[in-house]
């Protein structure tokens, strides 16, 4: 997994709620048996007609927005528990996700990708919007390691929360699975004590 | 202070703690399918490691799988690459397979359960949010993405945060013709498609224990509409009947002493959880959705609800959907009834629309699948005699798999047309691009596709 330790750009507004996994890659999209690829097809059906032309008033077709970073209504990611959302997103080139609420498996799931979730206030998200709105040029700085996410263009800033193991991966580029196998020693040892335990009630 | 039914099982399951709130929980069953493994399998060929505890992951195919011609070869060539992929994943790392042709093949929530690989105390996940479907044994079960089910195969473990505790009573009766589904679309109309937002649900009160295992299946299932990661429901006679002679079930002394060890699983009298709801089923009506997302619901007398001042999200919902606020869904014209899913394809979901429909016709208007839930429930529905039933009433009576539920085969509603599912999730295109999905129980489908509209069942029982 690659290292998130600053990210500075400018971002992408989906003033939309409810964002779910569904729109995020559609079922039919999920037919890979690798990672890769997931982008083209991010928000395939808000962001193309039937017959493949890009649909002018998409946000992701609008050559005024662009960056690395998503802002998004409440409750993104909500509904299936496909990590090719995560994945889709990550390879379309999104870095971080900006909105006030998320599902709990899309959020794991980003973090488990490299790929960061901030959860910010309403009034921030709000705040976020208008300033995007009013300058698409308006880039967001978001620093992991202070929790912090800045708007430079209206002074606006406010603390984030993260798991402290979660941050630790992040910002090492470490992931689940690495730590997993180097306890693997207590896993055993769980199953012994279990075993004993369930023969002792025997 | 005492201790809920969550409490007790997470307790068991924890391994060590890592920091912050990161706990690593012990697996004690894996499901996994076609669409969500690949990538987890790939993971553990890169790092050159073998699946650790092979004897508790079960596979089936049921995501990607056509439901017509199941032993001729998938015709659509990325399915079957999807399929041939799991076949060949599971060889290589020896996990039991329970592929298309086998007799226990079907969607992996229904299967579980069916085998008695589903046990109350258990904790189980699965690459699928509706794997809070097995909680209705008693078990903490949820659904994790493609990352940790790499995990869970490399080390039988995860990572997860200890979630905040819900419970939802519902007491007294339910009217005639409501049913489970009902139930748990007016919970999330109340509390909204986020309401359960980082929360473990427990199900309780008088109205859930009269409940069969399988409708306790349908309520756990859609925890996960709600936003909560998963839905519970204390063991009792209900579940020990049940699991009782499944195939993967504790057998003879084995099962008494089994059944002894789940009575202790309830919650104390004293635990305090983080919040609590309570509902009454008389006032629950058979419940229709008109939006774009499962707490879009409203009872079918109702007419749907004036959009919320400055809300772009929810008249957005309204103008896919072709509906407008202040309109009654009853009379709404529909072209497709799917009834299936891991929410409703059951035995007892099929009972239900047969005893509903038969000796009857389909509106002409009206193209209805019903796809059960597993090769069993296939079996068991045509050893029944149901399968002449719905064809008769010009039903068609497919092969198991997920089909329209998510559109993922050939199985899809066209643009714009309406389709009343038994499914979970009405998302746009979740049945197809620009299909609209209208989610009811069993038995308002099978009326539906009567009539060729929506009306209550209430009302058909009435005069029928
Ligand atoms: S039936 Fe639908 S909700 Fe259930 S596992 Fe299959 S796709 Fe998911």
């Amino acid at each position: 997994m690659e290292k998130f330790t600053t990210l500075h750009s400018t971002a992408v507004p989906l003033p939309i709620e409810e964002v779910d996994t569904d729109q995020i890659i559609p079922a039919r999209f999920l037919k890979a048996t690798t990672r890769e690829g997931f982008g083209d097809n991010l928000f395939r059906d808000w962001r193309y007609e039937n017959d493949g032309r890009p649909k002018a008033d998409f946000v992701l077709n609008n050559p005024l927005y662009s960056g690395k970073i998503l802002v998004a209504g409440r409750n993104f990611g909500c509904g299936s528990s496909r990590e090719h959302a995560a994945w889709a997103l990550y390879d379309y080139g999104f870095r971080a996700v900006v909105s006030s609420f998320f599902a709990d498996i899309f959020r794991a799931n980003a973090l488990n990708n490299g790929l960061l979730p901030v959860q910010v206030s309403q009034e921030l998200l709000h705040g976020i919007f208008t300033a995007i709105e009013a300058d698409p040029q308006a880039a967001l700085t978001i620093d992991l390691e202070a929790q912090r996410i800045h708007i430079a263009a209206s002074g606006l800033s406010e603390g984030f929360e993260i798991d402290t193991y979660k941050k630790h991966c992040l910002l090492n580029g470490l992931d689940d699975i690495d730590f997993l196998l180097s306890i693997q020693d207590q896993i055993e040892a769980y199953e012994q004590s279990r075993r004993q335990q369930l023969t002792a009630a025997q | 202070m005492g201790k809920t039914l969550f409490d007790k099982i997470w307790a068991r399951h924890l391994v060590t703690e890592v920091g912050g709130d990161t706990q690593v929980l012990y697996i004690d069953r894996h499901f996994i399918h076609e669409v969500t493994s690949p990538q987890a399998f790939a993971g553990l060929r890169q790092r050159g490691i073998p699946v650790f505890r092979p004897a508790q992951t079960i596979a089936t195919a049921d995501h990607n799988v056509p439901t017509r011609n199941q032993h001729l070869p998938i015709q659509e060539e990325l399915s079957r690459f999807q399929v041939d992929t799991l076949t060949e994943n599971c060889a290589d790392f020896g996990i039991n397979l329970y592929g298309l042709g086998h007799k226990h093949q079907g969607i992996v929530h229904v299967i579980g359960p069916e085998l008695g690989i589903t046990q109350p105390g258990m904790t189980i996940v699965c690459g699928d949010s509706h794997t809070s479907t097995h909680g209705a044994f008693g078990c903490i079960a949820f659904g994790i993405g493609t990352s940790q089910v790499e995990q869970t195969l490399a080390t039988q473990c995860v990572l997860q945060r200890k979630p905040k505790q819900m419970r939802i009573n519902v007491d007294g009766e339910l009217q005639p013709g409501v049913t489970a589904k009902d139930v748990i679309l007016h919970i999330i109309s109340r509390l909204t498609a986020s309401g359960g937002t980082g929360y473990f649900v427990e199900y309780a009160g008088s109205a859930i224990r009269g409940l069969s295992m399988e409708a306790r299946m349908t309520i756990c299932n859609m925890s996960i509409e709600m936003g909560a990661r998963g839905g519970l429901i204390a063991p009792d006679e209900t579940t020990f009947d049940y699991i009782r002679g499944r195939k993967f079930a504790p057998q003879g002394e084995a099962f008494a002493e089994a059944v002894e060890q789940w009575s202790a699983l309830y919650t104390d009298e004293k635990a305090v959880f983080d919040q609590e709801y309570h509902f009454r089923a008389e006032e629950i009506e058979p419940m229709v959705t008109f939006g774009t997302n499962p707490g879009m619901g409203i009872g079918i007398g109702q007419r749907i609800p004036e959009t919320p001042a400055g809300n772009a999200t929810y008249q957005k919902a309204l103008d896919y959907m072709g509906l407008q606020a202040g309109q009654s869904m009853a009379g709404q014209k529909v072209h497709h009834v799917f009834i299936g899913s891991c929410t409703n394809s059951r035995m007892e979901d099929l009972r239900m629309v047969a005893e509903l429909v038969k000796g009857k016709q389909k509106a002409p208007h009206v193209k209805v699948m019903i796809v059960p839930g597993s090769k069993q429930v296939e079996a068991q529905a045509k050893a029944e005699g149901l399968d002449q039933i719905f064809e008769a009433a010009g039903f068609e009576f497919r092969e198991p798999g997920c089909s329209a539920c998510l559109g993922m085969n050939e199985d899809k509603v066209p643009a714009g047309e309406y389709c009343v599912s038994t499914s979970n999730r009405n998302f746009e295109g979740r049945q197809g691009p620009g299909a609209r999905t209208i989610l009811a129980s069993p038995a308002m489908a099978a009326v539906t596709a009567l009539e060729g509209r929506l009306v209550d069942v209430r009302e058909f029982l009435n005069q029928n």
